[in-house]
């Protein structure tokens, strides 16, 4: 646990990138692989299902330092993290100066583990008897895996290429063991380091190949005919995985959604042995695609049941070909990869080839790019056509060229105090619009402002507070942001009856006063618009 | 324009006792009727008393200043030389009208007091910014018994709380010996006034190595040198000879330095913040400082709650920072307090 708490200091201390794949480095050659593998479930954002509620540790805490319920509400509010808010305040306890050193495995698979099979007055037994013997920087970690929200803050890539330094293996084919489910044992870890390159999982995935926003005018990309154009569906990006015998598919998230779309799956059973798919599900009827919130309530729903299934038919919309045969065609160029693709699919109605769109010149396809939203699209793909695929957000071969968003002036209402490194600015915010003469709160949005702005409007805030509400602050309403948001849904849940998609501040109007705001009459309108 | 309501608490204060509040909230600051002057004003006002030297506390503009002489030098430094200064020693006391007054030591820089008041038989305590933990910069605090106690709580939050100062010292030392290893310069920023003064003080117990100092820092550090505090070498940043390698170096410079054009002569450096705020994960993270050392001039919360027991005040009026909780714990503990407002919120300077 000593070694990992190490780690986490060293990766917390710098903001230099090899110097936290050092630090990784040297954690992975030191550690035990039984460790190792640990240390890996967490770093690359795996949580242990909840051991035990975050309710109980908050009432431990209070019991032992005498904190009351109010508070402790005080202080979270302060920080915005749980666990650190706990390590800090058993800091009154009395604590030895000598503390017992045990391997992180053994705290995870004799201590933690066992912890969910135990009642409550057990749990607090073992655990206060923890706390009480730790130091504060183990004990923080303690709690981050207790509230199952240890996230180290280095990004995949990173871990993915100290692991590859240490085993001596291109980063990629480390990226790809990593994929997939595996449980963190001492086999894992031997096996993710081993030199032998012939292993295969039969489910795992291949890393996803992500675009970047297109900030620059499309005619910098150079001429057109060098570019495959697709359309943006609004989905889920999924990988289809046919091998021996087996059908998974998985989401960008890297998550298992296979039982999740029977009909999708159904249909890949027959795809030659071997095939892999990069695509996006979509809610799809009679070639066309359906807007994203009937498949998000979809998802939403914990049983299939066929009224379900007939409501939101989904679809696997295929762009591209990552496995054919059994062999992996990543570093084929994509035009090489598309005309296998069309082979392959000719006929197998069931798997639509996400259609390239033709246009003479970027002039027209900006023209194109309009149709957009009828089209329940979100824009443009844009591939270079003798592009390989890649691995993760690689910049230059493949863009997403999205519509203008939606925009709204709205005026400030509330602030909430912000999470983990914001936790002592106002950073939320609940935003209104005119409903006759009243403001009506219509959505709430946190990013979009730069840190100096953050500061301003900070400290705007803290001087024109109307009413404090715990943490929360009604302010007074002056302050107008236009808004952008990528789409409108009724909503009765909402009291504006309206929900807005990806809400984000766009600009800090301070050239507009709050009767300039848009009223909530305008949000219907776009609404009834889009049907 | 900024304009301060009079507290509701303090108008119901005022209908349920017989005899006025010694102090008041006026816009000018907090005063008192009886003895016809302010306390560390925020406005200019005829006569002043301050608390300490911090530009939250001692403003310039007052018609007269009064404070106590171990903060003479600072107070002159901060207010132009050609403000009436008069102080007192700690302890000294003086009629002003009906009220005596005088200083007390409040441990947070040199020359810091709490500000007594007596009125007819009543006595009120001002503490002004106070800390309990040892400071070789400045004399420790003295608990002054009161009827009234006002008491800042910057870091009125029971997750505040301090290690000793001297760890604290080590640690920086072992940050500033691992950049030396590494060729590295360590530019720990910290506020110019009090704070870099305590570490280069702290540091002078562990090592005698100089270290280098900002020109906001600099002329701070000479003051406290002519107060006789032992502290180790320092230079000024910008006298050392063009081209000369930092390497190894420590530097102590304000936070505003931090990011600026200033900071390239350093080549390769890390950087550190040495604040109670440091306490908080976020905080750092959000400031981006590498390494932050948790040390402050103010009191922690088991010493906030320790003084407002060692004072045995009857009422207690909590302004400065947390003050809504600290009030509210207190009450819950059976104190007679309420928050004190004051146009000052957000976070202080420590």
């Amino acid at each position: 646990m000593r070694r990992l708490a190490d780690l986490y200091e060293a990766l917390d201390q710098t903001t230099s990138t090899n110097a936290k794949v050092d630090a990784l480095v040297r954690y992975f050659q030191q550690a035990p692989p039984e460790d190792a593998a640990w240390a890996l479930y967490f770093l690359t954002g795996q949580k242990l299902k909840r051991l035990l509620t975050t309710k109980l540790l908050v009432g431990w805490t209070q019991e032992l330092t005498g904190i009351p319920g109010w508070l402790f509400e005080e202080v979270y509010a302060s920080v915005g993290d749980l666990a650190e808010v706990i390590a800090l305040l058993l800091d009154a306890l009395e604590r030895p100066a000598e503390t017992e050193e045990l391997p992180l495995s053994v705290w995870l698979e004799q201590r933690l583990l066992p912890l969910r099979n135990l009642d409550a007055a057990e749990q607090r037994e073992r655990v206060v008897s923890w706390w009480k013997a730790m130091p504060r920087r183990e004990l923080f970690l303690l709690n981050k895996m207790l509230t199952g929200e240890l996230r180290v803050g280095v990004s995949a890539t990173l871990v993915i290429r100290a692991v590859a330094q240490v085993a001596g293996l291109p980063p990629p084919s480390v990226a790809h063991r990593l994929m997939g489910t595996w449980t963190p044992t001492p086999a894992f870890f031997q096996q993710l380091v081993s030199p032998d390159v012939s292993d295969g999982h039969s489910s795992r995935p291949y890393p996803f190949y992500l675009a970047s926003p297109l900030e620059q005018p499309p005619e910098s990309l150079g001429d057109l005919a060098d570019w495959q154009v697709e359309w943006k569906w609004d989905g889920i990006r999924g990988q289809l995985i046919r091998r021996q015998g087996g059908v998974y598919l998985w989401s960008r998230g890297e998550e298992l959604i296979t039982e999740r779309f029977p009909e999708i799956s159904e249909a890949a059973a027959a795809l030659p042995e071997g095939t892999v798919l990069d695509g996006e599900v979509l809610a799809y009827e009679d070639g066309r695609p359906l807007p994203f919130a009937l498949l998000q309530r979809r998802i939403g729903r914990q049983k299939l049941t066929p009224k379900v299934l007939a409501e939101a038919p989904a679809a696997f919309i295929v762009y591209d070909l990552l496995e054919l045969g059994g062999k992996d065609v990543r570093e084929l160029p994509l035009r090489e990869r598309r005309a296998k693709l069309e082979a392959l699919l000719k006929d197998r109605p069931r798997f639509p080839i996400s259609p390239s769109v033709q246009a003479a010149s970027w002039e027209e396809l900006a023209k194109a790019r309009g149709e957009a939203r009828e089209r329940n699209v979100e824009g443009f793909m844009l591939k270079r056509r003798d592009s390989a695929y890649l691995t993760g957000r690689k910049r230059g071969d493949w863009w997403k060229w999205k519509i203008d968003p939606f925009t709204v002036d709205a005026v400030l209402l509330y602030a909430h105090p912000g999470h983990g490194r914001r936790s002592s600015l106002y950073t939320d915010y609940t935003f209104a619009v005119w409903n006759g003469t009243e403001l009506q709160p219509v959505t709430k949005a946190y990013s979009g402002l730069t840190d100096e702005e953050i500061g301003r409007l900070d400290r705007w805030i803290r001087a024109h507070t109307k009413e404090k509400y715990g943490p929360v602050r009604s302010v007074e309403p002056e302050q107008v942001f236009e808004l952008h948001f990528e789409g409108i849904q009724a909503s009765p849940r909402h009291k504006s009856g309206v929900a807005l998609r990806f809400p984000r501040i766009a600009r800090w109007r301070t050239d507009k006063k709050p009767q300039d705001a848009d009223s909530l009459d305008t949000l219907k309108e776009l609404l009834d618009a889009r049907g | 324009m900024v304009t301060v309501e009079l507290p509701r608490y303090l108008n119901e204060a005022l209908s349920s006792s017989q005899s006025l509040p010694l102090i008041t909230v006026t816009p000018q600051g907090l005063y008192c009727a009886p003895g016809h002057f302010h306390i560390d004003p925020w406005r200019p006002v005829e006569r002043a008393l301050i608390t300490h030297a911090h530009g939250d506390h001692a403003r310039g503009g007052s018609h007269r200043y009064l404070g106590a002489r171990a903060g003479e030098g600072l107070l002159h430094r901060r207010l132009g030389a050609d403000s009436v200064i008069d102080t007192l020693e700690y302890g000294e006391r003086l009629s002003i009208n009906d009220v005596t007054v005088s200083f007390h030591p409040a441990g947070h820089v040199l020359g810091s007091a709490q500000i007594r008041l007596e009125h007819q038989g009543e006595v009120w305590v001002v503490s002004g910014d106070y800390k309990r933990a040892p400071d070789p910069t400045c004399a420790p605090f003295e608990v002054v018994r009161c009827n009234t106690f006002i008491t800042e709580a910057t870091f009125g939050l029971p997750i505040y709380r301090w290690d000793d100062t001297r760890l604290v010292a080590e640690d920086i030392l072992k940050w500033w010996d691992a950049n030396r290893a590494t060729g590295r310069a360590s530019v720990l920023f910290c506020y110019a006034l009090g704070k870099a003064q305590r570490i280069l003080a702290e540091l002078a117990r562990l090592t005698d190595r100089p270290a280098y100092v900002h020109g906001a820092l600099h002329s701070l550090v000479a003051v406290y040198r002519e107060a006789g505090v032992h502290m180790i070498p320092t230079q000024l940043v910008s006298e050392v000879e063009k081209g000369t390698s930092f390497a190894g170096a420590l530097v102590l410079a304000p936070p505003s330095a931090g990011g600026s054009t200033w900071m390239r002569r350093f080549g390769e450096y890390e950087t550190g913040f040495a604040s109670g705020w440091m306490r908080v994960r976020g905080n750092r993270r959000r400031r981006g400082f590498d390494r932050g050392f948790v040390l402050s001039d103010h009191a922690d919360w088991p010493d906030l709650l320790r003084t407002v027991a060692d004072t045995q005040a009857e009422r207690v009026l909590v302004t400065h920072g947390y003050t809504d909780p600290l009030a509210h714990y207190l009450r819950d503990s059976g104190v007679d307090a309420a928050p004190l407002a004051t146009p000052f919120e957000g976070e202080a300077e420590d």
